[in-house]
């Protein structure tokens, strides 16, 4: 084998607006680096292959499946992990009303969906169509239908979707109503 | 996953001379570079070059940057008003997560789906060239009816090549050599032949620029994905159309197929059929009988064949209603 790669490598990733300085393993997924490096264990692994959004984080405001990404990409970017969204005592809205709605059973996939429930009313909010929009021209309303097919990349094993979905409208309402 | 050797590229030309694999999204390669399916030495990381913008061209078309993503393309307003069937295609294909890193380049050169391509244990002319084909006479509900052969019979998975096909979308691109070249999406990818590993006419260290779309088509624009779940899955079979009507006769028909072969599929001797005809479901069963007439099946997936027909039959009943 000529294999014979340089395994770490340093690099400086900004987390929750801290900037770290990691030296790890080239092939460390930013899902990861976060969990297994910075103790920041909120992000969870369900699948670590894109396919049901428990790892999901924000880059730059843009939700991201955090297990099919390189640390070292993300250099430079500003990473948003579940605990930079809020936490005990400052919880967001949208975990506030994922509490009240009782929006899980076991709460694996919780972190992911609060996550990819804020980066994904970002981008209703910048007027982004929908599968579900019937009519891509104009903007799409937050309807059911909507939530549902906007959130169809986060997965719950408990099946909680119905109680997910109330409290994206309640948090929704309260973050207009706020702004 | 292997240990690889990474660098950024800092501008266009000298990503090509930097001889690694290109990452862009990641969302493809890392997948499969974690089971080793992708075995890279050294990885060229092109997300910082300037590609990431959607400029008009000087005949009323559209430049996209191949590294603008599957998000903010179909996000795109002048995509929305012009092109809605690229739009729609985008919007019907994987997650909000995925769409948002997904990029144009690699969308396009994403790999095939087929289970026994993704697991080393088994045999894949695909992967491994000479160990055979898993899928024949294996698990193939997912695989093509048209175009395969004897070696392989995967389908390209892309929801988005589909609708810029029947766009006649034009990849550009950059070789190593600095030279540049522009090649019509019709003539990028290859059947699978004898050799199946080799998927498109890229040559080593070619690296997609942009992809380039002609003056919009007027019509209705329409993408139909039929698939095993409503949303966050696969097409088992899809149609890209943009249909045009001139006195209730059909005057133009561009159609163009996912999951039905190794390549978006488009057989313009389809199109030429409806062209002056009325919009009549015997007019469409004739369309489906050409685009059909090859088709074979290979068991499990057998049931592609009267699904292809009553999709395409269901999307022109639906482009030329009340015209
Ligand atoms: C769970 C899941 C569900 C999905 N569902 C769908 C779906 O329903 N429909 C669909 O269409 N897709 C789907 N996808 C696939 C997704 O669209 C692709 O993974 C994505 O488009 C690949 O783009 P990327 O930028 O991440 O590519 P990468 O993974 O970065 O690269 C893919 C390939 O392209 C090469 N490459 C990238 N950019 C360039 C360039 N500019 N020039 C030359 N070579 C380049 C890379 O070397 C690599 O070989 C799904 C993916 C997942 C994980
Ligand atoms: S269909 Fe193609 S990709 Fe699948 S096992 Fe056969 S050779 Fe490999
Ligand atoms: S762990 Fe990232 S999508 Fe499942
Ligand atoms: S609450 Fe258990 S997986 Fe969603």
């Amino acid at each position: 084998m000529k294999r014979n790669r340089r395994a770490k490598r340093s690099m400086k990733l900004k987390i929750n607006g801290v900037e770290h300085e990691l030296d790890i393993d080239m092939r460390t997924s930013l899902l990861d680096a976060c969990r297994d490096h910075l103790g920041l264990t909120g992000s969870k692994k369900g699948c670590d292959h894109g396919q049901c959004g428990a790892c999901t984080m924000l880059v730059n405001g843009r939700r991201i499946n955090s297990c099919l990404t390189l640390a070292v990409m993300h250099e430079g970017d500003e990473i948003t992990t579940i605990e930079g969204i809020g936490e005990p005592g400052n919880l967001h809205p949208m975990q506030e009303a994922f509490l009240h709605h009782d929006g899980f059973q076991c709460g694996y996939c919780t972190p992911g969906q609060i996550v990819s429930a804020v980066g994904m009313l970002g981008e209703v909010a910048d007027g982004w169509p929908s599968h579900a929009s019937a009519d891509v021209k104009a903007g799409a309303a937050l309807s059911g239908d909507e939530i549902r097919e906007r959130m169809s990349g986060n997965l719950c094993r408990c099946s909680a979707y119905p109680n997910i979905v109330d409290a994206i409208e309640t948090a929704s309402a309260k973050m207009k109503e706020n702004a | 996953m292997r240990p690889f050797d990474y660098a950024r590229a800092g501008n266009v030309a000298e990503a090509g001379q930097m001889a690694g694999r290109f990452i862009a999204g990641g969302t493809n390669l890392l997948d499969l570079m974690k089971l080793e399916v992708e075995t890279p030495d050294k990885l060229v990381d092109i997300t910082r070059l300037p590609l990431r913008g959607i400029e008009e061209t000087d005949d009323g078309g559209l430049r996209i940057g191949a590294l603008v993503s599957n998000a903010d393309l179909a996000a795109d307003p002048r995509i929305r008003r012009d092109y809605e069937v690229l739009s729609r295609a985008l919007l019907a294909g994987a997650s909000g997560q995925l769409r948002n890193k997904a990029t144009t380049g690699g969308n396009l050169l994403q790999r095939t789906r087929c289970s026994y391509f993704y697991e080393p244990s088994q045999p894949c002319n695909k992967r491994e060239p000479g160990s055979g084909c898993g899928a024949i006479g294996g698990f193939n509900r997912i695989h093509a009816v048209l175009g395969t052969s004897d070696k392989c019979i995967a389908t390209h998975p892309s929801d988005m090549a589909v609708a810029m096909r029947a766009l006649d979308a034009v990849v550009e691109t950059q070789k190593v050599d600095g030279s540049t070249r522009a090649i019509a999406l019709g003539e990028f990818y290859r059947l699978p032949g004898d050799t199946p590993e080799i998927e498109n006419v890229l040559e080593q260290g070619e690296l997609i620029t942009a992809v380039r779309l002609p003056k919009p088509f007027a019509g209705q624009h329409r993408y139909r994905k039929v698939r095993d779940r409503a949303s966050y899955a696969f097409a088992l079979v899809s149609v890209a159309a943009v249909v045009r009507m001139d006195g209730g006769k059909i005057a133009e028909a561009r159609l163009a197929f996912g999951g039905l072969a190794h390549m978006p599929w488009r057989d313009e001797t389809v199109e030429k059929a409806l062209i002056g005809q009325e919009p009549a479901m015997a007019n469409f069963d004739k369309a489906a009988d050409i685009l059909l007439a090859e088709a074979k099946g290979q068991g499990e997936n057998d049931f592609k064949i009267p699904l292809a027909r009553r999709t395409l039959k269901a999307v022109l009943a639906d482009a030329t209603k009340g015209a």
